[in-house]
């Protein structure tokens, strides 16, 4: 391809290819590009050197340095764990009810919570904690087992219904209808007063002969009004919140034969700073509540280890 | 085969019966087409790459040389003094004049404080400097590139270092072709050290406008400056010696796209740096214009033009991407006009048009004409708009600002009485210097009350106070409680800063309930 010549217009020598007629000046590149170029190969080289390049079959090559980006993601890791050691120490000490006095410390509890609550409880809960059916809402005033710091940990810490806990929140409501501890008429009408209470349904017949089975059977966990008791767990049913669904059926179901939830006991499973960081999270959602008494000295055991 | 300028080839052995270059050895050869099947012609030695000619200009003084001067001090002065300058902000606030705070992400200029979301002020200035560049090139050309540029005023700065070191241009040359000898060795090494030191105040004076320049200025010197800091100088160093030591022209022919922006924006109306080559041509000495009067142009092919030029180029071929119309030329040839008794202006600013307009011995067209001409117009009005808009904006922005956004997991809570919460995170913006107390309120959304983190859930009311720090953003949760059955609404919070001038904002947004099922 040598057809180099020198072209009339521009005085200009080709570079020799020839398309057809149509061929190409030669404008030379500065000496300098060409040595840029070469400086760049010249790196290229001494990164696939210095840094892992080649696939292999097994893995790719190392390279000299021994980067790997999990090496510098354990390092970041460790970095921000170190960072973080110090709070958790401080969370380890604090006894959970003297937490809301420590502002910074509670600011750090509940952001640390809300990370925990996305890997561990979002699966029931809900990403927003906002529950669903037969799983409670959290951001809510109402508590089954307790709404303040205290209690939300134990929860956390116990879990409710497990096996092997012997301190987990337990509490069971008879089988009423499947047991033939009531007739399906009485259950009927033990809905009907039920859903008096919240001001569902009017005043009826069914309703006060309701009222009485409701007294023979139900007040001593759910009270005289219905108000519910937080030592057996058991749900207020005078107000707006249903765990189970406010319909007729449903309370007639859950009369019948009550469904009742579980959850894990959290103490084997997450470390207690951990535990009260999502104690405090849970606590920050909007219904939490204010220690009923605060003891003068609170007799708590405090975690030592982080 | 019958060609004359065939090579023979037989068994590979014998070589070209031609000389050298056959376009040399036979005109009419080069010209002609290669025939398919033709041999190869003779190889022209390979020049794909071309070293690059040192530019020695030579000193010139004029009228064009003495603006460039003026220019030089100009922009270096506020590059160099700008960090230094103060504006008292009061207690809460840096007093540099211009800073760059990336570290808290706030830009600072004289009275003006742009936070990140204000960025649109800088977005603005860029797209200004874009269109005032344009406005630039179509009223007079490549005016940026002549004077004002970085890589103009430091290739200048380090041509007059040549010149202290080596002498003029002939001085340059002789030393550039000497064998390196000590005094050659201790000459380069002198010169390059001066070289060094501008480019380390170059790149040294950059990162001032990045923290308080005083303080910065002293760690940097003690030590004690942040890596970065350092590596930034390291990096301006490196790049100043070479692009301004070494690089100078090639920047603006390979490396920069302006020059190749221009040659699109470029008409023959444009004022650029013309040779006139109807007066100048043909060239012929003093010599022989005198003994031939009326067969000679006024161009005496001194090459004066092509000594002085910076970027080494023969504005006499024609306008070029080399030409960056700093105009020496011109200083050099008018010199040389006067000198032989002849009018000023054979190299000239002037538009192609207008060339062709004298060349036919007409007026050429007045310098305002030259300059407003309808594209002019244009740019500038465009860019007056601009200005004028992010002016306005400044002038009429609020230093208060709050933005809601509602919880949308769950959109709604229902109470154990019935009630409806939602809750909000607001943003606080105090934009201002100071300290101040503001105050959020309900706007509409009848009934309603709200708390937050640290007002508990039986102190609800319409309203929050809290203190914002100096120009800084407060984050706010707030828990809004609306009576049973009041329907999905908009409502609007209010933000009021509770001093004299109480500057409001008002944020907009939805209340969500539970619908009929």
């Amino acid at each position: 391809m040598a057809n180099k010549r020198i072209d009339e217009a521009t005085d200009t020598e080709t570079v020799g290819h020839e398309w057809d007629g149509i061929e190409e000046l030669n404008t030379p590149l500065p000496r300098w590009w060409l040595w840029t170029f070469y400086l760049t190969i010249i790196f290229a080289i001494a990164y696939m050197i210095a840094y892992p390049a080649w696939p292999l079959i097994e893995k790719g090559t190392e390279g000299m340095l021994g980067w790997t980006s999990r090496g510098q993601l354990a390092n970041e890791m460790s970095v921000a764990d170190q960072a973080r050691a110090t709070v958790r120490e401080r969370l380890a000490r604090i006894p959970i009810e003297r937490l809301p006095d420590d502002s910074d410390l509670m600011r750090a509890a509940v952001s640390g919570g809300r990370a925990a609550f996305k890997v561990n409880c979002v699966q029931c809960h809900g990403a927003g904690a906002a529950g669903s059916k037969g799983y409670p809402n959290l951001n809510d005033d109402e508590w089954l087992w307790g709404g303040d710091l205290r209690a939300i940990e134990y929860t956390l810490v116990h879990g409710i219904r497990q096996h092997g806990d012997i301190e987990t929140r337990f509490s069971m409501m008879p089988a009423f209808g499947r047991d033939g501890l009531l007739t399906p008429d009485q259950i009927r009408d033990v809905s009907s007063y039920v859903l008096t209470l919240s001001g569902k349904e009017e005043q009826s017949p069914a309703a006060s002969r309701g009222a009485d089975l409701f007294a023979a059977n139900c007040v001593v966990c759910h009270g005289e009004n219905g108000q519910g008791l937080r030592e057996f767990g058991a749900p207020n049913l005078a107000d707006a919140i249903w765990l189970y669904g406010s319909d007729r059926e449903q309370i007639a179901a859950q009369i019948d034969n009550p469904s009742h939830g579980m959850m894990p006991s959290w103490s084997g499973r997450l470390d207690p700073v951990t535990i009260k960081m999502l104690a405090a999270y849970v606590h920050s959602l909007g219904g939490g509540e204010d220690f009923v008494e605060v003891a003068a000295d609170p007799a708590i055991e405090v975690d030592e280890q982080p | 085969m019958n060609n004359p300028d065939q090579t023979l080839v037989k068994d590979g052995v014998e070589k070209s019966v031609d000389p050298v270059s056959s376009a040399v050895a036979v005109p009419e050869a080069a010209t002609r087409r290669h025939e398919p099947g033709e041999p190869a012609r003779v190889h022209l030695p390979e020049k794909l790459y071309e070293k690059r000619k040192a530019v020695h200009n030579k000193r010139i003084d004029g009228p064009f040389r003495r603006f460039k001067w003026a220019v030089m001090v100009l922009t270096l002065a506020i590059y160099y003094v700008t960090p230094w300058l103060r504006w008292d902000r009061g207690p809460y606030a840096p007093d540099q004049a211009v800073l760059i705070d990336l570290a808290n992400r706030r830009f600072y200029m004289f009275d003006i404080e742009i936070w990140p979301h204000e960025f649109y002020f800088v977005a603005g200035l860029l797209i200004m400097a874009g269109i005032g560049l344009f406005l630039v090139t179509s009223a007079v050309g490549r005016a940026w590139c002549g004077y004002a540029c970085p890589q103009t005023v430091w290739t200048d700065v380090f041509q007059h270092v040549d010149r202290f070191v080596d002498g003029d241009r002939n001085a340059r040359m002789r030393l550039d072709k000497a064998p390196w000898g000590p005094s050659k060795i201790a000459r380069r090494a002198f010169k390059w050290s001066i070289y060094l030191l501008i480019s380390f105040a170059t790149g040294g004076a950059w990162i001032l406008y990045f923290a308080d320049a005083p303080t910065l200025f002293r760690e940097f010197f003690a030590l004690e400056a942040a890596p970065v800091a350092y590596a930034t100088v390291a990096v301006l160093t490196a790049t100043t010696f070479t692009l301004g030591g070494f690089m100078r022209e090639q920047v603006c022919i390979y490396m920069c796209p302006w020059p190749r922006v221009q040659t699109a924006m470029l008409d023959e109306k444009s004022l650029i740096v013309t040779y006139k080559d109807w007066r100048g041509e043909p060239r012929g000495s003093v010599k022989k214009a005198e003994k031939n009067p009326g067969k000679f142009g006024d161009c005496i092919d001194c090459l004066q033009c092509v000594a002085v030029c910076p970027t080494g180029i023969d504005i006499r071929e024609g306008p070029q991407i080399g030409c960056i119309t700093c105009a020496l030329c011109i200083d050099a040839c008018d010199r040389v006009m006067k000198e032989t008794g002849r009018p000023r202006g054979l190299i000239d600013y002037a538009t192609l048009e207008d060339c062709e307009r004298e060349a036919a011995g007409e007026e050429p067209k007045p310098a305002w004409k030259t300059i407003l001409h309808p594209r002019t117009v244009v740019y500038f009005s465009v860019w007056a708009i601009i200005g004028l808009a992010l002016l306005f904006a400044l002038g009429t922005r609020s230093r208060t600002d709050l933005t809601v956004a509602p919880d949308r997991n769950p959109p709604f809570m229902l109470m154990s009485d019935g009630s409806v919460r939602n809750a909000y995170t607001l943003k606080l913006r105090n934009m201002q210097t100071r300290p101040r107390r503001m105050a959020i309120e309900l706007v509409g959304l009848d009934g309603a009350t709200m708390w937050s983190e640290e007002i508990p859930m039986d102190k609800a009311s319409r309203r929050i106070v809290r203190n914002v720090p100096s120009d800084s953003t407060e984050t706010v949760r707030a828990y809004v409680m609306a009576p049973p059955d009041t329907p999905e609404q908009e409502f609007h919070f209010r933000l009021r800063a509770l001093d004299e001038a109480g500057e409001t904002d008002l944020g907009e947004t939805r209340f969500e309930a539970p619908g009929d099922e």
